[in-house]
């Protein structure tokens, strides 16, 4: 029992240590009770409709067709295989993505704070227009007012006659590796392995003798010429298949499904708004006596620009801009609204309607999805850990 | 001698230098101020003349206005015939005609409480939090379903358009606020299990698209009631927006909450003052006055993904401009309809955007420099 400060014994109802597992065990309690009724409520719904549970149905034949697989699947495969189909199609337009809505974003971003009047106001207004259309608006858009609008494949609009885009989708030269391809993907990684142990040799040397390599050419250099030279000594075993029209169609090339080009670019062009007000704020975080401090040592615009601002400005850039990758990766489930066969459209649609089995399939998507964000999250702290601004 | 070089009348004012002011000036100093930036403007001109003359002449000068069918538009510009013709539906839904005026009540209620809430000078701003808060609700629950007084009942079914949009979006709105307050509570709470059931809860809803979380409204809470309970598919879709947003709404509150200095509770204590008082009456006033342009944004991003419960089959604006696309009269105006769609959800969020960053000016005391 405990005492009050001027001794007095204090009711049991007063104490906060007792309160606090009172109010706790009554959370507890509460909880209980509600996914209680819902496990009851669930299985007797289940049992009326004659919905048997469990994960068995991955293993059952699927029966509908998928017009793009990046890996081998028919209507014999598994409800299993679906959602593998389903996810890495997800992956596919989420990479795609996040590539262009960098590139747009950092572009859009660093014009909006450009000396030039007229290219900085029309970076504005490209922000203020698409961050303030709904996203689905957009998809929707390019996807029945811009691509389906296309001539025929007959009447294809083409670049160079390589690239050609029609209602059906663009078309675009495929790569078939010859044999002894394989050196190639080998020798760009050993590229890769080489910059990095260059870059590190560099640091360690600049700190040593104060001389600086140019590492970025260099590294440059290994990334791309090793692979080069490799793949020139094993005859460029690389072949091209231009699309041409035969007939009716296409004939050679890959197709890329229109739906895929309208999520692409709906889901680039609105996240790239948002990346681009990040670039802004993070770019004008950086305190402007830091670049007068550059000056000050008479340190090249180029060395301020890359070891002053970039430096301090991703500080700020960095968290915000991986939550707009995640917001990328969450919006592309709006693919189901046009029929892109991403996870959502072909596990929580498609599936879901065949097998009727709600709950594992909901669960599944969500747990996805979750799966990503969380993964995400955890580097995203280790990074903070790591730049975090050191105070002395 | 020393006259000559004295005067006896003002020297006439000089005009300023002309290099100095006007539009050429302004012009060279913005545009021209250099090779580069000289190419710059004139590449950024052209291609704003390029992309934007062509969409001037389309939706505005070679346009169609009026009339009630297709032969009304020359095919020449865009036919907003199309978005003229049915612009009712466009507003109402599938809401009876003759209860139409119940809607125009609500709308204009609602337009009344916003602009006696947002503009600052009005005064009586607790009166009005308690009308929006408590009476506008259950007048806009009356009018809207009907059923009562007299009024014929009007299922939820029979709502669309931009009035299904406006319900969707308020009511997320209204909801995942109070729900959010809580949730940031319980995260800064010193209770182990509060703070993990709260933390589980945000990161859950945080963490999955709102697509998937609208899936799971309409298909999985039928199960989890029971067989007996109706379940109206608008209300599943309210607690599926309400759940999701209130995780984005609770750390937006919270980074409120983290901003107030410690002392500030700790006073609070010193006068006596329980948690509730501590939070309701020091704590939460500051914070939330504080995170306005968080809720705010919050509020357009609610705004922009109400057009999602098309997915599950509600008629909001967007589907039903969509349906209208598919009538089988008028084929092939989908660049109106979306365009139209994008202007109407852009004048929402835009104005709100502008709202929230004229209240940030407003806010700002002077301590950041």
């Amino acid at each position: 029992m405990s005492r009050s400060p001027s001794g007095d014994r204090v009711a049991l109802w007063r104490n906060p240590t007792f309160r606090a597992y009172v109010l706790q065990g009554v959370l507890l309690a509460a909880l209980a009770a509600l996914i209680g009724f819902i496990v009851v409520n669930t299985m007797a719904n289940l049992e009326a409709r004659g919905i048997s549970t469990g994960f068995g149905f991955l293993d059952e034949r699927a029966g509908f067709s998928i017009p793009q697989t990046l890996i081998e699947y028919s209507g014999d495969s598994t409800y299993g295989r679906t959602f593998v189909v389903g996810l890495l199609n997800t992956l596919l337009v989420s990479a795609l993505g996040v590539v262009v809505a960098t590139i747009i974003g950092f572009a859009v971003g660093i014009a909006r704070l450009s000396p030039n009047w007229l290219l900085a106001r029309l970076a504005g207004a490209y922000v203020e227009i698409f961050r303030n259309i709904p996203l689905l608006v957009q998809i929707l858009f390019w996807y029945f007012a811009v691509l389906q609008a296309l001539p025929s494949p007959r009447q294809s609009l083409s670049f160079l006659e390589i690239i050609f885009i029609n209602v059906r989708g663009l078309v675009i030269p495929d790569p078939q590796p010859l044999s002894g391809f394989a050196a190639t993907p080998w020798a760009l990684l050993v590229g890769i392995v080489a910059a990095i142990a260059l870059g590190i040799y560099a640091k360690r040397r600049q700190v040593r003798t104060g001389k600086a390599l140019p590492i970025y050419w260099l590294g440059a250099g290994l990334i791309i010429g090793i692979p080069l030279v490799v793949f020139l000594l094993t005859g460029s075993p690389l072949e091209w298949s231009i699309p041409e029209l035969t007939g009716f169609n296409f004939s050679g090339g890959v197709r890329v499904l229109p739906e895929l080009v309208a999520l692409w670019l709906a889901l680039s062009i609105y996240t790239a708004a948002f990346i681009a007000e990040i670039v802004r704020s993070g770019i004008q975080s950086v305190p402007q006596g830091q670049v007068e401090a550059a000056n000050a040592l008479s340190l090249p615009g180029s060395i301020t620009l890359r070891k002053v601002v970039i430096p301090q400005a991703m500080r700020v850039i960095v968290p915000q801009l991986t939550s707009q990758y995640l917001n990328l990766i969450k919006n592309s489930s709006l693919a189901t609204a046009i029929g892109y066969p991403d996870l959502v459209a072909v596990f929580s649609g498609t599936t879901l309607n065949q097998t009727g089995q709600a709950i594992e399939i909901v669960a599944m998507t969500m747990a996805v999805y979750l799966t990503i964000s969380l993964v995400v999250s955890a580097l995203m702290n280790v990074y903070n850990a790591r730049t975090l601004l050191k105070e002395r | 001698m020393a006259g000559e070089s004295m005067r006896d009348e003002m020297i006439e004012a000089r005009r300023p230098p002309n290099a100095h002011r006007g539009v050429l000036k302004w012009l060279q100093r913005n545009l021209f101020n250099g090779p580069i930036n000289s190419v710059v403007s004139v590449v950024t001109l052209g291609v704003l003349v390029w992309a934007l003359w062509p969409f001037v002449q389309w939706a505005l000068i070679q346009a169609d206005w009026l009339g009630d069918s297709r032969q009304a538009c020359s095919g020449e510009g865009a036919c907003w015939v199309f978005i003229s013709a049915r612009f009712e539906s466009i507003i109402y839904g599938f809401y009876p005609e003759a209860a139409r005026w119940r809607v125009d009540i609500v709308f204009a209620l609602m337009a009344g409480l916003l602009a006696w809430l947002a503009i600052p000078k009005v005064p009586g701003k607790r009166w009005a939090a308690i009308i929006a808060v408590i009476g506008f609700p259950i007048a806009a629950y009356v009018l809207l379903l009907g059923g009562h007084f007299g009024l014929m009942h009007v299922s939820t079914r029979n709502w669309g358009g931009l009035m299904l949009t406006l319900t969707v979006a308020t009511i997320g709105i209204v909801g995942s606020l109070p729900i959010g307050i809580v949730l940031a509570l319980g995260r800064r709470s010193k209770m182990p299990l509060v703070r993990a059931v709260s933390v589980v809860f945000i990161e859950f809803w945080r963490g999955v698209p709102l697509i998937t979380v609208l899936f799971m409204a309409s298909v999985m809470l039928p199960l989890f009631v029971p067989t007996e309970v109706e379940f109206d598919k608008l209300l599943r879709a309210l607690v599926g927006i309400m759940l999701f947003w209130s995780a984005y709404m609770a750390e937006v509150v919270r980074g409120g909450l983290q901003a107030i200095p410690g002392g500030q509770e700790e006073a609070g204590k010193a006068l006596g003052l329980n948690y509730w008082q501590r939070m309701g009456l020091i704590v939460l006033p500051q914070a939330l006055k504080l995170v306005i342009p968080g809720i705010v944004n919050t509020f357009i991003a609610l705004f922009k993904d109400t057009s999602l419960v098309l997915i599950i089959g509600l008629f909001d604006l967007l589907a039903i401009i969509r349906a209208g696309l598919t009538d089988s009269d008028w084929l092939g105006f989908a660049t109106e309809g979306y365009v139209f769609a994008a202007l109407v959800f852009w004048v929402f969020c835009f104005s709100m955007s502008r709202y929230s960053q004229y209240i940030e000016k407003r806010l700002q005391t002077g301590h950041t420099n």
